[in-house]
C-alpha cells in the first residue's frame, strides 16, 4: 500500500484582550447577564455605524510583528453575508481582501519519541492575520425548539491567524497552537485561554500520496482543548485514510469534533458549499498604518498608529525568554521549555536561584521534578504554591550545606506542602533529619552496628 | 440577457428573497442591464476605488467602556424572549430544494 502524506492547516480565531469591542464601545467580558455588554450597533439597530478601537488595531500589530509578518500599512474591511441567529447584521465585518498583516512564520518545538531529551524545531508559515468581528452566542434549547440568543460576544474583535497547511500531524498541531497561544499571552494581545472561548482553533485536514496533488479537505469545528486538537486532527487524518482506502471518497464539508466519542461527524446547518457574497465594508475607509519614515507631521498623535513605535516595545518572546534560561543558568532547552510551559513557573526558578547557593543546574531538578508535581496533583500554578520561592531556596541551602541528605530534603518539602508555616529548620529539627557531621560520633555507630550484628559481617568479609 | 433557473434559485437561497412572478425576474434582468453599462468605461491600469471614503481618514477610538447596559430597551422589540435572551428557531431552517418548494421558478 503506498503511504498517505496527511496535510494539516489552520484556522485560529483569538479574542483580542481590550476593554470594549471592535466597532463600538461596549465592554468586552466573559460572564455577564445575558444581553447586557451590547450596544445599539451590536445589535444591528438601524442607524448605527462602526467605528474602529485604537486597541484593536495595536493587539493585531504587535502580534504581526511577533510572528514576522508583513504589516500592510493599508488594509481593508469587507462584509462576509450568511445568515444565523447570533448574527444580527446578516453579516460579519471582516478583512477579506488585504488584511492587516501577511507572510509570516511560527517557530515551534516538538520531542521526538515522547522523550523530553530530544527537542527538534519546525516552522508553519502565517498566511496572514485579520482583524474581525465575534458573532453572539447561541444556546440551543432542543426540548422547546428554540435558540436562546445572548449578543454580550457579538462584536468583540478577533484577530484571525491563518496556518499554512505545513503540518502533518495532530501533535504537530498542538505544539503550534501551544506557541501561539504562549506568544499571545505574552504579548497581551490576547489572553488566549481555550476554555473561555477566548481561542478556538478549526483544522483544515487532507491526506494524499507523495507525488500526486492534495487531497479534498475537511474542516474541523468545535476543538475545545489543545490536547482534544491533536485528538480530532489524528482521528480525521485516520477516518480519510480509511474511507479512501475502502474506495471511498471524501466530501469537502465541515465536521465536527465529539470529544465524548473521539471522532468527528458531520455538521448541520454547513451542507453544501456558502456563498459569502463578500463586498467592501462601505462605513470604514481603508486602515492606514505608519512607520518613523511616513509618519505624517500634522496628524493628532492619537490617531496615528506607528509600526516601529510598537515594534520597539514588543516584549521577549516566549523563544528568547527560552534561550536566555537556558545562557545564563546552564540547564537544558527542554528544561526551559518545561519552565515556560507552566505559568508563573519560570519567575519562581529564577527567584530560587536568586536566593540560593545552590547552583541553577541543581535547582532546576528541585522545580521541574518535586516541585512541580505538587503542583499538578493538586491543580497549583507556581503564584499559588504554598511553598514559596523563598521557603524552597532556604530547604536547598540546608542541602547545599550538607546539613541534610537529598532524602530528608524530599521529607522536609512533604512537611512544607502542609502550609503549617514552619520553617525547612524547624522541621528538620523536629524530625531529626540533621546529617551527623561528627567524625568521632559516626565511628561509635557504625561500630555499635558491626558489634550486634557479627555473623553478617563475617559473611560479608567472607565474600 | 436572460439569468438562468439555477442562478435564479441560488440567489432565492442566499438573499431568501422570492422572485414571485416573471415581473420580478424582468426586474432583476433589467437592473443587470442597467449596471453592465459601466462596462463601458474603459478601466485600464485604472485602480478600483470600493469607497467614496477612500481618502478620508478612519477614525480610530479609545478603548474606553462608553457603552451597553440597556438590556430592557434592546429586548422591547423583540417579539419572543426567555429571560433576557432573544429566542429564535432552532438553527437555521434551509430553504428547500427547487423542486420541493412552492415558488414561481419551479414553472420556468
Amino acid at each position: 500500500l503506498a503511504p498517505w502524506v496527511p496535510v494539516v492547516g489552520l484556522e485560529i480565531h483569538a479574542q483580542i484582550s481590550s476593554n470594549s469591542k471592535l466597532f463600538s464601545g461596549s465592554q468586552v467580558q466573559f460572564a455577564a447577564p445575558p444581553n447586557s455588554l451590547v450596544s445599539f450597533f451590536d445589535a444591528s439597530l438601524p442607524g448605527t455605524l462602526p467605528v474602529l478601537n485604537r486597541r484593536c488595531v495595536e493587539a493585531a500589530v504587535m502580534t504581526g510583528l511577533a510572528l514576522n509578518c508583513s504589516i500592510n500599512k493599508k488594509s481593508l474591511f469587507d462584509r462576509k453575508h450568511y445568515f444565523y441567529a447570533d448574527l444580527p447584521a446578516g453579516y460579519q465585518i471582516t478583512q477579506q481582501r488585504v488584511p492587516i498583516a501577511v507572510n509570516g512564520s511560527l517557530s515551534y518545538s516538538l520531542c521526538i519519541d515522547n522523550k523530553m531529551s530530544q527537542m527538534v524545531t519546525k516552522t508553519v508559515r502565517i498566511k496572514q492575520i485579520q482583524l474581525e468581528q465575534d458573532s453572539g452566542k447561541s444556546l440551543h434549547d432542543d426540548t422547546r425548539s428554540q435558540t436562546l440568543v445572548d449578543l454580550n460576544r457579538a462584536g468583540v474583535g478577533l484577530m484571525e491567524v491563518v496556518m499554512e497547511p505545513d503540518m502533518c500531524c495532530g501533535e504537530e498541531a498542538a505544539a503550534a497552537v501551544r506557541e501561539l497561544q504562549l506568544i499571545l499571552q505574552t504579548l497581551g494581545s490576547s489572553q488566549a485561554v481555550m476554555a473561555e472561548g477566548q481561542l478556538r482553533v478549526d483544522a483544515n485536514v487532507s491526506v494524499h500520496h507523495p507525488g500526486e496533488p492534495y487531497g479534498v479537505r475537511t474542516e474541523v469545528k468545535n476543538i475545545n482543548s489543545i490536547r482534544f486538537l491533536a485528538k480530532a486532527v489524528d482521528y480525521e487524518i485516520q477516518r480519510q485514510i480509511e474511507e479512501l482506502e475502502n474506495g471511498g471518497t471524501i466530501l469537502n464539508e465541515t465536521r465536527a469534533f465529539d470529544s465524548k466519542l473521539g471522532c468527528t461527524v458531520p455538521m448541520r446547518d454547513k451542507e453544501g458549499k456558502q456563498d459569502y457574497r463578500f463586498m467592501p465594508e462601505p462605513n470604514l475607509p481603508p486602515l492606514i498604518l505608519y512607520d518613523a519614515k511616513s509618519l505624517p507631521a500634522n496628524m493628532n498623535h492619537q490617531q496615528v498608529i506607528n509600526i516601529d513605535w510598537i515594534y520597539e516595545r514588543l516584549p521577549d518572546l516566549p523563544s528568547v525568554k527560552r534561550e536566555k534560561l537556558v545562557e545564563q543558568y546552564g540547564i537544558l532547552p527542554e528544561h526551559s521549555f518545561a519552565l515556560l510551559n507552566e505559568d508563573g513557573l519560570a519567575e519562581f526558578y529564577e527567584n530560587v536561584v536568586k536566593q540560593t547557593r545552590m547552583k541553577p543546574k541543581r535547582v532546576i531538578g528541585w522545580v521541574l521534578k518535586d516541585l512541580l508535581s505538587y503542583l499538578k496533583q493538586h491543580s497549583l500554578t507556581a503564584k499559588e504554591s504554598p511553598v514559596s520561592s523563598f521557603l524552597l531556596a532556604d530547604l536547598l541551602n540546608l542541602l547545599e550545606k550538607k546539613e541534610i541528605s537529598s532524602t530528608a530534603a524530599k521529607q522536609v518539602l512533604a512537611e512544607l506542602w502542609k502550609g503549617e508555616g514552619k520553617t525547612p529548620l524547624e522541621i528538620v529539627k523536629e524530625q531529626k533529619l540533621q546529617l551527623l557531621q561528627d567524625q568521632e560520633e559516626l565511628e561509635q555507630i557504625c561500630q555499635t552496628v558491626i558489634d550486634r550484628q557479627e555473623n553478617e559481617v563475617i559473611m560479608m568479609v567472607l565474600g | 440577457q436572460k439569468v438562468s433557473v439555477e442562478v435564479l434559485d441560488h440567489l432565492e437561497h442566499l438573499a431568501l428573497v422570492d422572485f414571485r412572478d416573471s415581473e420580478g425576474v424582468e426586474r432583476l434582468e433589467k437592473a443587470i442591464q442597467f449596471a453592465d453599462q459601466l462596462h463601458e468605461v474603459n478601466t485600464d491600469g485604472v485602480e478600483p476605488m470600493d469607497s467614496v471614503l477612500e481618502d478620508r481618514c478612519l477614525y480610530l477610538r479609545e478603548d474606553d467602556v462608553t457603552e451597553g447596559n440597556c438590556t430592557k430597551e434592546l429586548l422591547e422589540n423583540a417579539r419572543e424572549k426567555v429571560e433576557e435572551y432573544f429566542v429564535a428557531p432552532p438553527g437555521n431552517i434551509p430553504l428547500p430544494k427547487l423542486e420541493e418548494r412552492d415558488t414561481f421558478l419551479q414553472g420556468s
